[in-house]
């Protein structure tokens, strides 16, 4: 190694060492609104963190879950729909505030407010104002009015946004939500036509709740797994209304499934747990599900296309209708979308480290989750 | 079209046989005979020639998503195969049109090959708006020439036997060779009548199950019941000589017309109707069997240059007679045929005709020792062949044996990854390995398989986790892994880095108990090199 390149080195090694590492230079500052750190999103203005990523003294969270809402914090602040969500997953010892959507408070000078985010319930959009500068952090999203678990996404006009990227290339557009609907009915139509216990994967809390509220009940009786049956039972008690369910823990071991549905968490796919269901056809349900290679790789006999976050088209969508002067974008294909974006005209940079791979569209403490079934 | 698709995502979405068996009869059920001839076409492996250059459909599909080239080029990334790239990022509008599989071929996909580019373009956005997803992948997959859907010609020749009734051995032999796509072949392959047949129609190849190195022949029974014959690296061919021509194919069922033409013009000297199998080798008197490498120059050649033709002179190594007067004789036992060969080819005495002798051994044990020879004959090791079998369609378990020497192997260290394609696609599964020299890592030999889907995550995660530059695809990573790889020949080669090459390469193990500094180096490899 050279003299330069330890010089260099040392100098990284300085930094990496620190809090806070320096975002690059922009046009407009946004230094005392937020920045970004290693722990996640800073505003320092009002000391706090947004979705930090470790445990922190104060956290604005967009949603519950779990790469969003850490567990461990003193204190949460967010969007009142997701109060019992929240309560549930988070470490009871804390502090929790809730504002419904629209409402603000302030901290150090920081206007805080929550806008829906259409991602699930209680998920919300984080909108930031401080002397007169605007900042959104979106959480994870989707737009469209299709979905009855959750209220649907607003654009929130800012002068930064944070954005997410889970689906950020053009080989992501998703089909109208009420077509893919359609496809897992008609798929368990068939499968109860053929003597089969349908078995439809979906991440434990949204997800789940969303498939469930499209089923067809008048096709068969539905059955959950024990997390699922969880996020289902929180999303009643907030209100959502959702078709009966039998939690599979609670039935004998020889209950026939046969034309039945079950709604259970990717990971029980392919344990001992799924025995019990006799002949099965097995689907999962996710975004991930519109590669060829993810599909396959899932070894289950159908993938439906059915995301809770924003797709090519709609990202840009949001990007045009909260009109930022600034963007950053993270979780997920972050520097494709910054330079698709400033090839645009827009300023826009990749929130490093954050990244997310295939199958982590939402983390979820699953392999908890299933251990509690057996 | 719609149904073709419908075919592709059943076979896609399955991995068991019956199932793929089950899409595939329905299909031949209720399609028109023409497009279960197309079907018949694409599923066995046969491709439609080039008809759009692959840059400009992705240039076009670029421009019509809206998306800058760079872009598209990082979804293909992502997505791992063509296609299905050109179907997903290029937006599109569902149709209730749906015309056949043929009229498809005939009227939309085979003009594009002669159309002007703007016109072409025309025509493939055309296709793109007015398709589902699903459809047009399927059609994407016919116009990059890229059909593969995880079936053997086996299963497609086993499902075509049960839809038609017949034994898969008559329908195999029906779908060998050069036969055209139309109503009338599909009528002829699953007719019970006994149908006619062209000349140039080569007989299914019989092919052999592998000895275990590691456990020998010596459970096949009483060695007096098996001939054995080197087993040759070189190509495997059926030289045919019917109605006063010849015709040469490979195992891969292509006619090799005059590739080489030292054999074509031997073949001549044969009496009509008589039908061959052996392997094309590079052989001059002087120095026997020239290794694989070098008959690799001819390989690929349309047309072979005089210098060529005088520096790797080839010779057909016939080891067995499946037509003579035409008389199919595949019926007769080994040892029938095999005098019947013998009688032709002395008779015949061309210099390119030759015979494979049969090694003899007393016991298993002597023949261990003959076999141990193999790579210094440039033989791959040896074939046992039952005496009293007949020449078997395909892989039949019990009749032909390949006893093949063990590999070579070494420990060497990963220093690149790639991602792969297909199933494979978005995950690190595409290495380079490298050895010492001087205290340096010289890259020596790429390897794609031999690692289970829980290593494939596991070095994946390493791949991110270590990389220290990024080359386009390619991810130079700290060199740590050590693997174990198994090849069958080594060459000396001026073309690569390290100065060898290897054949067939592939992982035999993962050494997690070995650190980079104790891998092989590249002198160890040397000493590997034969007759050195």
């Amino acid at each position: 190694m050279g003299k330069w390149a330890l010089y260099l080195d040392a100098i990284q090694r300085f930094f990496a060492t620190k809090e806070f590492l320096p975002v690059p230079v922009e046009p407009m500052s946004f230094d005392s609104l937020l920045v970004h750190t290693k722990k996640g999103l800073y505003c320092s203005a009002g000391d706090f963190f947004v979705d930090p990523r470790r445990p922190v003294d104060r956290a604005v969270v967009s949603h519950a879950h779990s790469d969003h809402a850490r567990y461990g914090c003193r204190r949460y602040l967010a969007a009142a729909p997701g109060e019992r969500l929240l309560r549930m997953r988070m470490n009871s010892d804390a502090e929790f505030e809730f504002l419904a959507y629209g409402e603000s408070t302030t901290l150090g000078g920081v206007n805080i407010s929550f806008h829906p985010a259409g991602h699930m319930l209680g998920s919300a959009q984080v909108r930031l104002e401080h002397q007169g500068k605007v900042a959104v952090v979106t959480g994870d999203y989707k737009l469209g009015d299709d979905d009855s678990t959750c209220a649907s996404w607003e654009p929130v006009r800012c002068d930064l946004m944070v954005t997410e990227s889970t689906f950020g290339l053009p080989i992501y557009r998703w089909q109208p939500a009420e077509a893919i609907f359609g496809q897992i009915n008609a798929w368990w139509r068939s499968n109860q036509e053929r003597g089969l216990c349908s078995v439809l994967y979906g991440y434990a809390v949204g997800k789940s709740q969303r498939l469930l509220s499209e089923l067809d009940t008048s096709i068969g009786p539905i059955y959950t797994h024990g997390a699922v049956e969880k996020g289902t039972q929180a999303y009643r008690d907030s209100g959502v209304t959702l078709p009966a369910t039998q939690y599979v823990g609670d039935l004998p071991r020889k209950h026939d499934y046969r034309g039945g549905m079950v709604v259970a968490v990717p990971s029980a796919h392919g344990t001992t747990w799924g025995r019990r269901f006799g002949k099965t056809s097995t689907a999962m349900a996710s975004g991930w599900m519109a590669i060829r290679g993810a599909r396959r790789r899932r070894s289950v006999d159908r993938g439906f296309i059915l995301s809770d976050h924003v797709d090519w088209p709609s990202l840009l969508t949001a990007v045009e209708q909260c009109d930022p002067e600034t963007v950053w974008v993270t979780h997920g294909y972050s520097a494709i979308v910054a330079r698709y974006l400033v090839e645009s005209g827009r300023n826009a940079i990749a929130l490093d480290g954050v990244v997310r791979r295939e199958g982590e569209e939402d983390s979820v403490d699953q392999v908890a989750d299933v251990e509690d079934e057996s | 079209m719609k149904r073709f698709a419908e075919l592709y995502r059943r076979l896609d979405s399955t991995t068991k046989t019956n199932e793929k068996i089950a899409a595939m009869v329905d299909y031949f059920q209720h399609a028109p005979a023409e497009d279960a001839a197309w079907a018949t076409h694409f599923l066995s492996g046969k491709k439609l020639r080039r008809l759009v250059p692959t840059g400009l459909l992705r240039q076009w599909a670029a421009e019509e998503a809206g998306v800058p080239t760079w872009l598209f080029e990082e979804s293909y990334q992502a997505v791992g195969d063509l296609a299905e790239t050109l179907s997903l990022v290029v937006p599109g509008l569902n149709s209730d049109e749906d015309e056949t599989l043929t009229e498809w071929i005939n009227a939309k996909l085979l003009r594009l090959r002669k159309l002007e580019e703007p016109e072409q373009r025309q025509a493939v956005v055309d296709i793109w708006r007015r398709t589902d997803t699903q459809t047009r992948f399927v059609i994407m997959k016919l116009i990059t020439g890229a059909f593969r859907v995880g079936v053997s010609k086996r299963l497609v020749t086993r499902a075509l036997a049960e839809h038609a009734e017949l034994s898969p051995d008559v329908i195999a032999h029906r779908l060998m060779g050069d036969w055209k796509p139309t109503a009338d072949f599909f009528e002829g392959l699953i007719s019970p009548g006994e149908g006619e047949s062209l000349p140039s129609q080569p007989y299914p190849f019989c092919l052999a199950h592998a000895i275990e190195p590691s456990e020998g022949p010596s459970s096949l029974g009483n060695i007096h019941d098996y001939a054995a014959e080197w087993k040759w690296d070189g190509i495997r061919g059926q030289l045919i000589r019917r109605g006063g021509d010849t015709y040469l194919w490979s195992r891969g069922e292509e006619l090799m017309e005059g590739r080489w033409p030292e054999i074509e013009s031997a073949g001549e000297f044969l009496p009509d109707g008589t039908v061959l199998d052996g392997e094309i080798l590079g052989f001059d008197e002087a120095s026997g069997v020239l290794p694989f490498a070098q008959l690799q120059r001819r390989i690929g050649r349309k047309t072979v240059g005089k210098k060529l033709l005088t520096e790797v002179p080839v010779v057909f190594r016939a080891f067995d007679l499946l037509e003579s007067d035409n008389e199919d004789r595949r019926a007769l036992p080994f040892d029938e045929r095999r005098r019947h060969l013998e009688t032709l080819v002395e008779t015949l005495d061309h210099p390119r005709l030759i015979l494979n002798e049969l090694v003899t051994a007393k016991s298993w044990e002597m023949l261990a020792e003959i076999r141990e020879t193999s790579r210094d004959r440039n033989a791959e090791g040896l074939m046992l062949k039952r005496r009293d079998a007949p020449y078997d369609v395909g892989r039949v378990r019990g009749t032909w044996w390949k006893w093949k020497v063990a590999p070579f192997t070494i420990d060497a260290v990963l220093i690149y990854a790639q991602k792969g394609h297909g199933k494979r696609a978005s995950l690190f599964t595409d290495y380079t390995f490298a050895l010492w020299q001087d205290g340096e890592l010289i890259p020596f030999a790429k390897a794609y398989s031999g690692l289970d889907d829980a290593e494939i995550r596991q070095v994946d995660r390493f791949v991110r986790k270590n990389t220290k530059e990024s080359f386009g695809p390619v991810r130079s990573v700290t060199p740590q892994l050590v693997m174990e790889l198994a090849f069958e020949g080594l060459q000396r080669s001026k073309r690569h880095k390290s100065g060898v090459a290897t054949r067939f390469p592939r992982i035999l193990r993962w050494r997690q108990d070995k650190q980079p500094e104790e891998a092989n180096t590249l002198a160890e490899l040397m000493e590997l090199l034969p007759g050195e």
